[in-house]
């Protein structure tokens, strides 16, 4: 689309306010304005992305295939889901898995699984290869770990779409170091296409979009 | 690796189409049963392998299923079954194996002290050089203190001391090891004994996510709270957070205050990780430094000579 939104994204008027919105089943008590729900961005990292108008470099439709790490209780992820084909939603906890099987249940290409992100090997048996793009938002310690090693998922021309959140590495360190340490580890597999504070919406969070390193 | 070593790692390699039909009438009614060891659960939930393949080809090959839509159809199914099991299983039985751990660590702590005790008094009448607590009963039953006239019960007696100790410990371990999974940031910031003794004393962790910081303040401390209550104590500063280092680390005069603060925290800590389960290290550096600026207050008071100022309660 010409905004650089995926297809299956628009922009929709909700009480006089133009917001981001997906076709689906609310899940989170969001506005809706008939099958259009609003799409949060102070809730959602990718949403603040999209927002923020970064190339994401999703194009959106059933084709497109989506690893979605840190799932949480699904806000981000059935947006996800909406606007994309087949989505494999990974979360580790089981008090927001909960209610993520919640969003899943009218969504029959959400597929999720409780399981550790930085163990990918307990899901490689589920999740198909050559995705197209690798959503990842854990709050751990270790997130550019966690992109190299769900790399072997992520199609050569995929997308990695990460939302750092530098208090989960240290929380006394200077936000913008953790980054740089981020950045330099990810380009180990990856190069980076783009990155963004997300500040106006998550504070000392920073969006990186990347692809894999051609080899 | 070959196509057929490939198709082998797929979650669907050992399950017959057949076994879908059970799993949508359990899905449809009743969600425990889909607990069972039925084989697709146990498939996705413990297959394991290095690298993804193309799945939903590979089954459609194999005849597991007609189309790559009806792949995904059985993916859904099987995904949501075995996430659901394993949700069910995590969250029914954690922080209830929790609170009996922590009760039972408590109780087999309080009775090895109380039985080391017993035997000090009773191996202190054979022999005057005999020692006190667990540490001497370790002695005893290895054998490293020879008691002046040998007795076989009271060396017996030893061996059930150290039993008991060792079994406190291991039931320590286990608390340590667990609560971190159940309450993270409640056992990030209490550390993971005093969380579990908050979740015990409560009755559960959504017991202490559903309390106000006031209570959880004085939790422990309830013979002072009601002693209170009836008019004829001062209201209790602290329950059993005293041993949080914030609050034994702080010089009385503003222990109300810190005892206030860790219980904020900690109140937040666990709405956090009940309703969410989120990690949230930022909640540690917030307590610190209050915590910090709790403690400069006292410093600075010492600093001009001044023990006035303002009072908490």
């Amino acid at each position: 689309m010409s905004d650089g939104l995926p297809a299956g994204v628009e922009r929709h008027t909700f009480d006089g306010t133009d917001r981001l919105a997906t076709r689906g089943d609310p899940v989170y008590g969001e506005p809706t304005d008939g099958d259009w729900r609003a799409w949060n961005p102070t809730r959602s990292k990718l949403g603040a992305m999209l927002e923020l108008e970064m190339d994401i470099g999703l194009e959106g439709g059933d084709e497109e295939t989506v690893l979605y790490l840190g799932a949480a209780s699904g806000t981000t992820v059935s947006h996800v889901a909406d606007f994309a084909g087949p989505t494999y939603a990974v979360e580790f906890a089981a008090r927001p898995a909960r209610d993520l099987l919640e969003t899943a249940a009218s969504r029959p290409r959400l597929f999720p699984l409780l399981a550790d992100a930085r163990k990918p090997a307990t899901y490689a048996h589920v999740v198909e290869s050559n995705v197209d793009a690798i959503v990842q938002d854990v709050a751990t310690r270790g997130q550019a770990r966690v992109a190299l090693e769900n790399r072997r998922f992520l199609a050569d021309d995929g997308r990695l779409l990460l939302a750092v959140k530098a208090r989960s590495e240290d929380v006394t360190r200077d936000p913008e170091d953790v980054f740089a340490d981020v950045r330099a580890e990810l380009e180990a597999e990856y190069e980076i296409l783009e990155t963004r504070r997300l500040e106006q919406y998550h504070a000392d969070h920073l969006g990186v979009v990347a692809r894999p390193q051609s080899r | 690796m070959t196509d057929s070593a490939a198709r082998t790692a797929g979650w669907f390699a050992d399950i017959d189409p057949d076994e879908f039909d059970g799993l949508d009438d359990r899905d449809a009614g009743d969600a425990r049963d889909a607990r069972d060891g039925s084989t697709v659960v146990t498939a996705i939930r413990e297959g394991q392998t290095e690298t993804p393949q193309d799945w939903p080809a590979l089954a459609v090959d194999d005849e597991f299923a007609d189309d790559e839509a009806a792949y995904y159809d059985r993916l859904h199914d099987a995904t949501m079954a075995a996430t659901r099991a394993a949700v069910t299983e995590r969250e029914a039985a954690d922080d209830r194996q929790l609170v009996h751990a922590v009760r039972a660590m408590d109780d087999c702590e309080r009775t090895a002290n109380e039985l080391a005790e017993r035997l000090a008094e009773w191996a202190g009448t054979v022999d005057p050089d005999a020692g006190t607590g667990v540490s001497f009963a370790r002695e005893l039953a290895r054998g490293d203190h020879e008691l002046e006239s040998e007795s076989e019960p009271i060396t017996s007696l030893a061996e059930r001391v150290v039993d008991l100790a060792d079994e406190a410990a291991e039931l320590r371990e286990f608390v340590e090891r667990q609560t971190p999974t159940i309450a993270p940031n409640l056992a990030a910031l209490a550390g993971p004994v005093l969380a579990a003794r908050l979740i015990s004393l409560a009755g559960g962790l959504e017991d202490v996510a559903k309390k106000p910081s006031g209570t959880i303040q004085v939790l422990g401390a309830e013979d002072a709270l009601f002693a209170h209550l009836r008019g004829h104590a001062p209201s209790p500063k602290h329950g059993l957070i005293y041993v949080h280092d914030a609050v034994r680390g702080t010089h009385p005069d503003e222990r109300g205050s810190a005892a206030r603060a860790v219980a904020g925290k900690l109140s937040i800590a666990a709405r956090v990780d009940h309703y969410s389960g989120e990690r949230k290290p930022e909640l540690e550096a917030e307590l610190a430094e209050r915590i910090e600026t709790i403690q400069a207050r006292t410093a600075e008071d010492d600093d001009r000579g001044d023990s006035g100022g303002e009072t908490d309660e």
